[in-house]
Parts: C-alpha cells; structure tokens; sequence
C-alpha cells in the first residue's frame, strides 16, 4: 500500500521584529527585514515529516508567492519534503484570504490532491487564520483547525486530532483526505539533513507555477479577486506610561509598588 | 443568530443585551460546534435574511467558522478587529486590525461583496449591561441536517468552565518567566482580587489555559491594574494590555521592551519581588480582620 501523500502550504514572512513603519510615510516599511519560514509552517511540516516517518509516502511543499521564496522551499526539501511548487505571478499579488485560498487550493488540484493537506494556524504577517478553512471549503474537503496533536489510522484512511478550544480542547476524527491548520510549537522542527543539501539546493527541482500555466481566472486572482481593501496603514498609537523604574532590594521594591498601587487594589 | 443543541434560554438574554431579532437555529448536529453543520446553517440564513453585515467572535471556534463561510458566501471577511466603525460617507464597515512588527493597525473595507465579514477580538467592545424589560423578536426556524453534513465527529472533549479575562478588572500575568510556576502569580490574584492572565508562550506551554491568553491571539483586556511578570513584551503581547490603566512590569531583563510599556517597572527576579509583596498584602488582610 503506498504511504500518505502530504502537502505542506508553507510561507514565508519577514521577521516580524524587522518590520517597522515608516513614521513619514506611516507606511509600512519591510525594506530590512530579513524572511524566515513562517514559524507554525514549519510545525506543520516536521508533523508531515513525522508522519512520513511513519508510514512511508511522500511530502510536497506549496506556496504562493514571489520568486524570492524558491530558496525557503528548498530548506524544506533538505528537511525532508520530496517536492516543491511556487505559485509566482503578479497577477497574484495583493490577494487577500478569499484570492490566496482559491489559488492555493487550485495549485492542491494541480498536483493532483493530497491525502492530507497541513497549514500553520495563522500567519504571522496575515495573522488571519482564514486561508486553511477558505482552502477546505474551495476543495470542499473536512477541516480541522488548532490542531496540537495528529495521529493517522492509515488502514482505515481515519485522522484523529487534538483540537484547541477557547477553554479547553477536543478530540475529533474525520476521513482523509482532509485540511489541517497546526498552532504553534507543538513540535520541535527538525535540523537540516546534510546528505539531502546538495540535491535540495541544486538538483531538486522547484516548479514555479503562473496564472496561466494552470489557466487560471484572473477574476478570482490577486487584488481584483479580492474583496477586502486596505483602506489605511498607520502605526498604532501608544499609550502614554510613566515608565517609573523602582529601585531597592526586592523587599524595598515590593514596598514601593505596593504604596503606588494600593488604591487599586481590592483585598479580598 | 442562535445556533446551538438547546440555546432557547440565551435568546432573552441577547435582546436584554441589545438584540432587536434572535434567530434560533437548533438541532442536536449543531451541539458541540463542528465546522460542516454550522456552515451549513448558518450559510442558508445568510442567503435567505442577506444582512449587510455578520460579525462573529474572534474564538478559535469563531475564526474556524468564519473562514469557511466567508469562502461559501464568496464574501470578503475582516479578520480579528480591535475596533468597528462606519464609514459616515460611504456607510461602508471599517475593521481596524493590528499587524506584526511595531504596533501597526490598519483599517480594511468590504467595498462590494456582502455581507461584509468581521471576526471580532474577545474583549474590544465593553459588555452592554443587560436591561431585562427590552423587548424583542425570537424566531425559531427550522433545520435540516442529517448525518452526511457532518464530517468531522467530536469524540471527546475537556473544556473548563472558562474564564473570561477581558471583564477582570484586576489581571496578574504570567510569561515564559515565571517557568511554570504560576503558585506565587495565582496568590496573589486571590489576593488582590485579580484574574490570572498569560502570555502565549505560558499558554502554549500548557501552564494556564488558552482562555487566560493576552494579546494579538489571546484575548484584549482593559483592567484598572496588570501586574506583567516574565514577559518580554513583544507587540502581540501588549496589544493585549494596551487599554489597562496601570501596568506593573516585572522582569528581570532591564532592557525589556516591556517596561516601555509599563507605569511601574521593576528589574529583578519576579519571585523574589511578589513574595514580600504578597507578605505585606496578607499582613494588612490580617491585620484588618483582628
Ligand atoms: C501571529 C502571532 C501572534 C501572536 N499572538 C500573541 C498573543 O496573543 N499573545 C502573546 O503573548 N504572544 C503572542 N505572540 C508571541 C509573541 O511574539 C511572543 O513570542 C510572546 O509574547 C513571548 O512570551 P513571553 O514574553 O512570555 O516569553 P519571552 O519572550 O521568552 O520572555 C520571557 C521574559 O521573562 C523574563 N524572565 C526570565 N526569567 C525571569 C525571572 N526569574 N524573573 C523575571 N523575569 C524573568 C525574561 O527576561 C524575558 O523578558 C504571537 C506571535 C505571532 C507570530
Ligand atoms: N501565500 C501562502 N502560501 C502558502 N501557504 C499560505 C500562504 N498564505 C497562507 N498560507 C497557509 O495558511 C496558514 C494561515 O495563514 P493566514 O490565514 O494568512 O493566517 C499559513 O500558516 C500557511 O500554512
């Protein structure tokens, strides 16, 4: 029996601490910002690495965007992934979660679909969370999202997952093939495999994939087929504190706060 | 919209709250949530009242609905609002959401498509205070689901009663500082009269709940006093504690960005600090009671 074949939408996204705006402009300004691989993106694909581990099959990494993302998916191909695709065109560009999801699951149908399809929870640009469900819908597949732990009964094509809940979590099942959304740090990603780097970044190959190359309607693509706009970017007004360091053995600071404080405090 | 296993008893408290319309939906498929069958519902109830606007709860249960229905619907969807307003001109929805990186807010519209779709941040609106003698509509509607909508089963679930730390008017926040060891932090809550809040870090880590999650991801709070101990203070974090009157940062890190954010900083170990701290509270409790 052949193992699971797995796609992993991955993304890359500056270092979010890199990013400034641009008190002039109030225009944000990535122009030093340094990229990295989205950081539940790369926990979703050690949970596709481990399944592999498991049970065999092959892992395929997806993405949306432009060409200088090629050298992040080939990371993941030293990691471990078998393939990777690049959907890069400007027609792509300025897409919002309905334009991304459509793309991104017309590229899952390119391929051929999967048995399971992995995403990070949410982006830490985008921080939307909505590309996962919008790509289950488009696909019409089952999602589960806020995923901590998976566990795959192969034989009988059947997915158990520990799901986050706003005060607690779940347990759920469902049959492949499915759309599943990771949080953050469930696992540990693994290093580099130094006997894949020189395939990875030399031979493996990486298809870059446009609009027209899988024919697709520029309706439903990039800004036009997007329906939300941005309609301001500015920075966040801070509030004004009064940064009032307190100073002493731990006893003697304890004490100042508690002076400073106490009208606010309710004993109880 | 109502939708649930047996949500009748909540539709008077929605019109006390303000609701003028609940539209109930009730069916045993819709209790406990799962995507399909909520989806499903609640897209049929869209198509057949065409509101002009559906805000729902930035809740993991919240975002995982509204993703999918937004793509259903074909329909633009403003994802974790920190504010709502009207545009006066155009009469069109305006969700302000916060970026990564220093603080960036931006606003985002929904120019065509309808309805216009917000997910909303627990905690950015205060809660109306219920007036029981509002009137209002309560509509019953009937649903059809059958097994075959429902894809995803629920085998099992642990969830606590919850807490909701966006009404606490006093917070106690643990970080990755406090390594796990959220004792002291909950002592002194029950101290001071306080709720315990968390970084994400601590939640992730399994310390507290994610209910008790501050920030971008978590929950926005605006209590009167935040007592931050171990956090680092990256944005995600402090959008979280923006609105608080008085911040108390702890930490052991001098160069923190959190005391940036902070009325009261205190550089040191935080549990040296909150012993003689809690101490001096329970001296005073003590001493009023004799
Ligand atoms: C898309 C996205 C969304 C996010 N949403 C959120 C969110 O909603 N909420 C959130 O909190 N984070 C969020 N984050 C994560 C955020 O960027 C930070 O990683 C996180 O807030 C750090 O948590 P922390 O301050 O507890 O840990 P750290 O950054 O590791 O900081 C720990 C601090 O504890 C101090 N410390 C250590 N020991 C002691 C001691 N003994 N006494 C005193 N101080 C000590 C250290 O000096 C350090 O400053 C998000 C990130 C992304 C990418
Ligand atoms: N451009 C993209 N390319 C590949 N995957 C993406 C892209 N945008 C979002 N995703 C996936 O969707 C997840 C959630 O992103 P978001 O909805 O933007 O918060 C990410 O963690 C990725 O797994």
């Amino acid at each position: 029996m052949p193992g699971l074949h797995t796609i992993v939408c991955l993304k890359v996204v500056p270092k979010s601490e890199e990013v400034s705006v641009d008190p002039e402009t109030r225009t944000l300004d990535r122009g030093n910002a340094r990229s990295e691989i989205n950081g539940q993106d790369m926990n979703a694909l050690e949970a596709a690495l481990d399944l592999k581990d498991t049970y065999g099959g092959r892992i395929t990494i997806l993405s949306m965007g432009p060409p200088f993302f090629e050298p992040f998916l080939r990371l993941g191909l030293a990691m471990g992934a078998d393939a990777a695709y690049l959907m890069s065109d400007r027609a792509f560009g300025g897409a919002d979660t309905l334009a991304t999801s459509y793309t991104l699951a017309a590229g899952i149908k390119a391929i051929g679909g999967c048995d399971l399809v992995l995403c990070g929870e949410e982006s830490s640009d985008g921080a939307t969370a909505q590309v996962p469900p919008g790509i289950a819908e488009w696909l019409d597949l089952p999602q589960i999202t806020y995923v901590s732990r998976v566990q795959v009964m192969k034989k009988a094509r059947l997915l158990r997952a520990r799901r986050q809940l706003q005060s607690g979590y779940e347990m759920v099942e469902t049959l492949l093939p499915c759309v599943l959304s990771v949080k953050l740090g469930i696992n540990e990603p693994r290093f580099l495999d130094f006997q894949r780097w020189e395939w990875a970044m030399e031979e493996a190959p990486v298809t870059v994939w446009t609009a027209a190359d899988l024919g697709l309607d520029e309706g439903y693509l990039g800004l036009p087929g997007s329906p939300t706009a941005v309609s301001s970017v500015g920075a966040a007004p801070s509030a004004q504190r009064r940064g009032e360091f307190l100073s002493g053995t731990p006893q003697e600071e304890a004490q100042q706060l508690l002076e400073r404080i106490r009208p606010l405090v309710r004993l109880s | 919209m109502l939708l649930g296993g047996d949500v009748q008893p909540l539709a008077a408290e929605a019109i006390a709250c303000g609701a003028d319309t609940v539209i109930l939906a009730e069916h045993p498929l819709l209790e406990p949530y799962t995507t399909d069958p909520q989806t499903k519902v609640m897209a049929g109830l869209v198509l057949e009242h065409k509101p002009d606007m559906l805000l729902l709860g930035a809740t993991p249960n919240g975002r995982d609905l509204a993703g999918r229905l937004a793509v259903r619907l074909r329909t633009g969807l403003t994802a974790d609002c920190t504010d709502l307003t009207i545009d006066e001109k155009s009469g069109l929805l305006v969700g302000e959401v916060t970026g990564f990186g220093q603080g960036i807010l931006a606003t985002i519209e929904c120019p065509r498509h309808r309805p216009q779709m917000a997910t909303v941040r627990p905690g950015v609106f205060t809660r109306p205070q219920p007036d029981p003698s509002r009137q209002g509509d309560v509509r019953l509607v009937p649903v059809e689901l059958s097994e075959a909508d429902q894809r995803v089963r629920v085998l099992r679930r642990s969830t606590s009663k919850g807490v909701d730390i966006t009404q606490a008017e006093r917070l106690v926040v643990g970080g990755r500082g406090v390594q796990g060891d959220f004792a002291l932090l909950r002592k002194l809550a029950r101290l001071m009269g306080a709720d315990v809040g968390a970084s994400r870090v601590a939640v992730d880590q399994g310390w507290v709940g994610h209910d008790r999650m501050i920030g971008q991801t978590g929950s926005i709070t605006r209590p009167k006093l935040a007592i931050v101990c171990g956090v680092s203070g990256a944005t995600q974090f402090t959008v979280g504690i923006q609105d608080a009157e008085t911040v108390v940062a702890i930490n052991s890190d001098r160069e923190a960005p959190i005391f940036e954010t902070a009325d009261y900083c205190i550089v040191d170990d935080v549990f040296q600090v909150l012993a003689p701290l809690i101490d001096a509270l329970e001296r005073e409790k003590a001493g009023k009671k004799g």
